[in-house]
């Protein structure tokens, strides 16, 4: 099948793993920030919560350890591979490093198939560099961060000390 | 009139079989285009806007190139012919659509035409006990409008429900017409499900006086004969656009009588009679309901498409549409795995199929069919409640158009099958 080239190197076999059997999915019983995120041309959505390690309000980012992380969701493959793989990366990581990740992924994200150009930035993105083949098609690069806004919007609540559920507008679940 | 060659001359009732549709498909060259690495293009998306003829793109471009100005304005050459054409276009579109050329409101389309209906109607009064009827089928065009004038007015919204076979459970109607409803707001046809409504059944319901009966008719036009005057509705709302014509143009169809009744949407220049700096009174219809400059050399290219759809034959477009699409539920019946969202006979059903295709997400289902060429719409459609009584979120729609062939239905068939075993689904 001509078309195979294009479809595998989207679909690489690590997305179609984390799609079919994903990390941390799974909503836990206590939180300190949640965060519900949907894809509005679509309806994926994810629900995702952390819990975190030496915050206080005000405290320096690389303080603060995200010690915790449960997300449940659905949506496509590219969607939900990347909140699995994201959850793998950064459990346990700082907030200050988990932003410079999320920078390095939008990077990703924007490079038109082109990838990104420091290895380093490519190493520290282990198995979610799987994604490059996403930035080709601009219509599915939003479902490849849904996780990726979810984590930030629940990390920027659990810094500021705000534990409540996230609003789940009418109609979604 | 027309400025066809002869040879697409609508013989008659002939049908419209495969050696004709591939001289059409010569009257579009976006067709003969390849994508995706060479795959050659299979435009299986016409639900959602229909490719233009060269016709109508020459009559656009010699229109703007030669007579362009603005209507109903000035009194120069120009103005005067960019005024005849333009409502030359009101009055071809118009017959082509079974209304006179005052019925014919200029629209940007068939959201524009409900929202204008809605702000009309409000005008005209709604209050506290009036009753807003519309359907689970519709495409959000024909639902959040009269939800906001429900929230705007303390109207009450209620609707008539769409059973499992994805067509509309006339069981409430009566019901819903004893209570003397203010507006009643319907699909023709759905574009999630391709369900047609039983437009005699809802139409000829006695929905007491005070009644504006509204269809959403933007999937009619392009797909069958639409004769305004026989519908039994006092509006309905169609869009250039899913009848080969340019975007950014459509209707709001009404009766005379019902026109009159309506007070001002939009309001601004060229719909007003006397301004002072307090007051303004206004244009009758339809002009009342067309306020600013107007979209002329979009319907130029409209007029042209009904020339281009007069010529085929609608009839014949339809008979051609409804073998096709028994050929297409034939064929996804056959795949494993594959549920209809819709009605699975061709009766009172459109070329519109949308499917779920169990354990993979329609967003990887339209990514495996594009990687082959293969155009459908994949997501909510607009229409998420229909989605959701339907047991889905979104789902993968396949629809078809005057230029679509068995080839490309048996190709979009033959993908499909391949989508589950490429997931590693079953
Ligand atoms: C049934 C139906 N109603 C309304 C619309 C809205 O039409 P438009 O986007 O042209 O205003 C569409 C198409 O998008 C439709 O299919």
């Amino acid at each position: 099948m001509g078309s195979a080239g294009g479809m595998e190197q989207l679909y690489q076999q690590l997305i179609m793993d984390h799609a079919k059997d994903p990390s941390h999915k799974g909503l836990g019983e206590s939180f300190d920030g949640e965060s519900f995120q949907v894809n509005p041309m679509c309806g994926d959505q994810v629900r995702l919560q952390v819990q975190l390690r030496g915050q206080t309000p005000g405290q320096a980012s690389d303080a603060i350890v995200l010690n915790g992380l449960a997300w449940d969701g659905r949506g496509c493959s590219i969607s939900q591979a990347s909140v699995s793989m994201m959850s793998e990366l950064v459990a346990g990581r700082s907030a200050r490093e988990i932003a410079r990740l999320e920078e390095t992924f939008m990077a990703l994200m924007r490079s038109r198939g082109e990838g990104l150009t420091d290895p380093e930035e490519e190493e520290a993105l282990g198995d979610a560099l799987a994604f490059e083949g996403v930035s080709r098609y601009p219509a599915r690069i939003k479902c490849a961060l849904l996780g990726w806004m979810a984590l930030k919007d629940a990390l920027a609540k659990a810094e500021v000390g705000d534990a409540s559920p996230a609003a789940i507008p009418e109609g979604w679940e | 009139m027309t400025d066809l060659p002869p040879r697409v001359a609508h013989d008659g009732g002939a049908r419209l079989g495969c050696d004709e549709v591939a001289r059409l498909r010569a009257d579009f060259p976006v067709l003969g285009r390849c994508v995706r690495d060479g795959k050659p293009l299979i435009y299986l998306d016409s639900a959602a806007t229909t490719q233009r003829p060269r016709s109508v793109i020459d009559a656009v471009r010699e229109f703007d190139l030669g007579s362009y100005a603005a209507v109903h304005r000035g009194a120069h050459a120009l103005a005067e012919e960019a005024t005849l054409a333009f409502e030359g276009a009101r009055t071809s579109v118009a017959a082509f659509l079974g209304a006179e050329p005052g019925e014919l409101v200029v629209t940007t389309g068939t959201t524009g035409a409900i929202n204008t209906a809605a702000f009309a109607i409000e005008s005209a009064g709604v209050g506290v006990g009036d009753l807003i009827v519309v359907t689970e089928a519709e495409h959000h065009s024909n639902l959040v409008p009269w939800q906001r004038l429900a929230s705007r007015t303390g109207a009450e919204l209620a609707w008539i429900p769409v059973g499992e076979d994805g067509r509309l459970d006339l069981g409430v109607v009566d019901d819903l017409a004893a209570r003397r409803p203010r507006v009643v707001a319907v699909t023709g046809a759905s574009n999630v499900t391709g369900a047609c409504t039983d437009l005699a059944a809802l139409g000829g319901v006695d929905w007491g006086p005070r009644a504006i009966r509204v269809l959403d008719a933007a999937q009619m036009p392009g797909h069958g004969v639409v004769c305004f005057r026989d519908l039994g509705f006092d509006l309905a709302a169609v869009s250039a656009h899913k009848m080969y014509g340019p975007t950014g143009v459509g209707a709001l169809l009404g009766s005379q009588s019902v026109l009159e009744q309506l007070g001002p949407a939009w309001t601004g220049g060229s719909m007003v009679e006397m301004v002072t700096m307090t007051q303004a009174t206004f244009q009758p219809p339809p002009q009342r309901f067309e306020a600013g400059t107007q979209p002329v050399s979009q319907m130029v290219g409209w007029a042209a498409a009904v020339r281009y759809l007069t010529a085929i034959g609608m009839d014949r477009i339809a008979a051609r549409e409804a073998e096709l699409t028994a050929r297409l539920l034939e064929g996804v019946g056959g795949v494993a795995g594959v549920r209809v969202l819709g009605p699975l006979d061709t009766r009172d059903r459109s070329g519109v199929v949308s499917l779920d295709v169990s354990g993979v997400h329609p967003h990887d289902v339209g990514q495996f069919l594009d990687s082959l060429g293969i155009a459908v719409r994949v997501g909510h459609h607009c229409a998420q409640p229909v989605h959701r009584a339907l047991g889905v979120h979104a789902s993968t729609r396949v629809s078809l158009g005057l230029y679509s062939t068995k080839a490309e239905v048996d190709a979009v068939v033959k993908a499909l099958a391949q989508v589950r075993p490429f997931f590693g689904v079953a």
